[in-house]
């Protein structure tokens, strides 16, 4: 489904990712994890066409950046971490907004399916009865969920999540990755997140790539990428005793 | 709950062309000779029914003088509120608008430049003048824009005001320049530049129509565009938006009607942040109602503006802008506060 070959993103002399490669094919559940300045979201940017970059990104054999906007929206859509609405907007309207890339011409009405594909983003996401309420006036979890639910109404083929759940207590962190893995179940679709937690990229990946300083130190399924002989080096520490120890303390608590 | 309708509702639009064509109406009315309500009706018909019929217009003041002021007022107020409800959604800023980024005065430069300089074609009175203010606006707002975007990639307010407070010093040395430089347009430039409605014709009136037929519905039709850049620009991206065309079509459609505004009446500031700033507060940020919205407060606005340059210290009639700039600096102080408040 997606195929990144040797993408490389330079800022002058210095290079942010270097030659990084991976694969996502259908019902597979990429985990991108690394440490800070590891060159995660850089990806996700370079993908999403946000900053330049040379190599191949391609989508079903179609090269991205030679794509229509509109087209590569129904393909892929994207989440974020952080989100600035600049005015009071309601939900709805940020949550239709997802439907952009399916309707043409200067004046386009909307039709059955822009509102069925609203009211199922809504559903889903917990916000009917948020609909009309000002985006300005929501918590960042409520945000998260609404701009979840414009990616949801665009119903790409592929999620491309940068940190989604940053921020974000436990309870929206367990609401938002329980309802990506459901969406993940329909035939065709794949997921690629940026993670920085560990566990969360253990528990729901299928497949991870490890970056450090913009290269790929491993890649494949997550239960051999997301091991201590890849982890340590490139974290600088021992992982799993760090794990063990945190997880000792819940133990003792009982 | 139901779906909430993303557009204008038509009792909304009636509701705004009721008031506006109420003041419309007024400002024919009142003036330094007031002449009654029903003589002025009756003047109005009988212009528009011989205008039809092929006869002689006669040359009241009504029809000749107040009229085609007030309606080029109108036009000219209509479409400096559509640009700036546009330039706000589109910057993700409240107080973005052609005056505060030096747009406005970036379209003086190019049409002094073309008074001081320029040649008279022949049969197209004002046209060089109006396709200078037209250029040097819109290569003036690609200048500020990427001076902006260099120093803060995030296009924040602060940065906006700044380099248009500096491109505005910067034109205006120019403006000044040139008139040293005149000669004998000196008097032409400087009559220019005070800027007025005044001696507007009907010709003036023709031509705001033409130009915001043609570049008004261009920037009607990207409300949704306009829609997504004000949630965010990276979001817009997300969802499909061809950022730049975009952003391209916009400016330009909004350089060319600040190019004829300016023109026609000179550089009359804070219409365009202070219109779509109050027309927000009552329709909401959504640009297929906000816009439109304008259109109809803009004309409302600037005609009450005019109404009070001209009476508010009659006999004496002072320029609109003074009128407009007096307003809008309250308003802009409000805004900024508000806008610091809300972050």
């Amino acid at each position: 489904m997606l195929d990144v070959k040797n993408l490389t993103v330079q800022y002058g002399s210095l290079k942010i990712v270097d030659s990084v490669s991976f694969s996502i094919r259908p019902q597979e559940w990429l985990m991108v994890v690394g440490p800070n300045g590891a060159g995660k979201s850089t990806v996700v940017s370079a993908i999403a066409q946000g900053v330049p970059y040379t190599g191949s990104v391609e989508i079903d054999g179609q090269d991205v950046a030679k794509l229509r906007p509109r087209d590569a929206a129904r393909l892929f859509g994207v989440l974020t971490q952080n989100h600035t609405v600049g005015y009071s907007f309601t939900v709805e309207e940020v949550v239709r907004l997802g439907r952009y890339a399916f309707s043409e011409g200067m004046f386009a009405a909307r039709n059955d399916e822009d509102e069925r594909k609203l009211e199922e983003a809504l559903e889903l996401t917990g916000l009917t009865s948020f609909r009309t309420r000002s985006v300005l006036t929501l918590s960042g979890g409520e945000l998260q969920r609404t701009f979840l639910a414009q990616l949801l109404a665009q119903n790409p083929r592929l999620l491309i999540l940068d940190e989604p759940t940053n921020h974000l207590d436990l309870v929206y962190q367990k609401q938002i990755f329980e309802l990506i893995k459901e969406w993940l179940k329909a035939p065709g679709r794949a997921v690629m997140s940026v993670v920085h937690d560990l566990n969360l990229a253990k528990a729901y990946g299928t497949h991870a790539v490890l970056l450090d300083k913009g290269c790929t130190v491993s890649g494949g399924r997550a239960g051999d990428v997301l091991t201590p002989v890849h982890l340590n080096p490139v974290y600088n520490m021992d992982v799993y005793a760090w794990m063990q120890q945190m997880l000792s303390q819940w133990r003792e608590a009982q | 709950m139901k779906s909430r309708s993303e557009g204008f509702r038509p009792i909304g639009y009636l509701l705004f062309a009721v008031v506006m064509l109420a003041v419309l109406i007024l400002c024919v009315i009142v003036g330094s000779v007031n002449i009654p309500a029903k003589d002025t009706m009756a003047a109005i018909y009988t212009a528009v029914k011989n205008a039809i019929l092929g006869l002689p217009i006669s040359s009241s003041i009504i029809v000749s003088v107040r009229l085609p002021r007030v309606l080029a007022v109108a036009l000219v107020g209509a479409t400096l509120s559509l640009c700036g409800g546009a330039i706000q959604g589109l910057l993700r800023n409240p107080l973005a608008d052609s005056s505060t980024m030096g747009v406005s005065t970036g379209a003086g430069v190019g049409a002094v430049l073309f008074l001081a300089f320029g040649f008279a074609v022949p049969g197209l009175q004002n046209a060089g003048t109006m396709l200078s203010a037209m250029a040097f606006a819109f290569i003036s707002l690609l200048l500020i824009l990427t001076l902006s975007y260099k120093i803060d990639y995030t296009l924040s307010t602060n940065t906006i005001i700044l380099i248009g407070m500096i491109f505005t010093m910067f034109a205006s040395s120019i403006i000044s320049l040139v008139i040293t430089f005149a000669g004998d347009k000196v008097n032409t430039v400087v009559f220019w530049l005070m800027g007025s409605l005044a001696a507007a014709k009907y010709r003036d009136v023709l031509i705001l129509i033409g130009a915001l037929l043609i570049f008004g519905t261009v920037i009607l039709s990207m409300s949704r565009e306009l829609n997504a850049f004000a949630v965010g620009e990276d979001n817009a991206r997300h969802i499909g938006v061809n950022v730049k065309r975009a952003k391209y079509v916009i400016l330009i459609a909004v350089s060319a009607l600040i190019g004829v505004c300016v023109s026609i009446g000179g550089t009359i500031g804070f219409v365009g942040l202070v219109v779509p700033h109050m027309t927000r507060m009552i329709v909401g940020p959504n640009h297929r109602r906000l816009l439109p919205a304008c259109l109809f407060s803009g004309a409302t606005f600037l005609m009450l503006a005019d109404l009070l340059a001209r009476t508010l210290l009659n006999p004496v009639e002072l320029p609109i802008g003074v009128v407009t700039s007096f307003f809008g600096a309250f308003a802009f102080v409000f805004i900024f506060y508000r806008t610091r408040k809300a972050k």
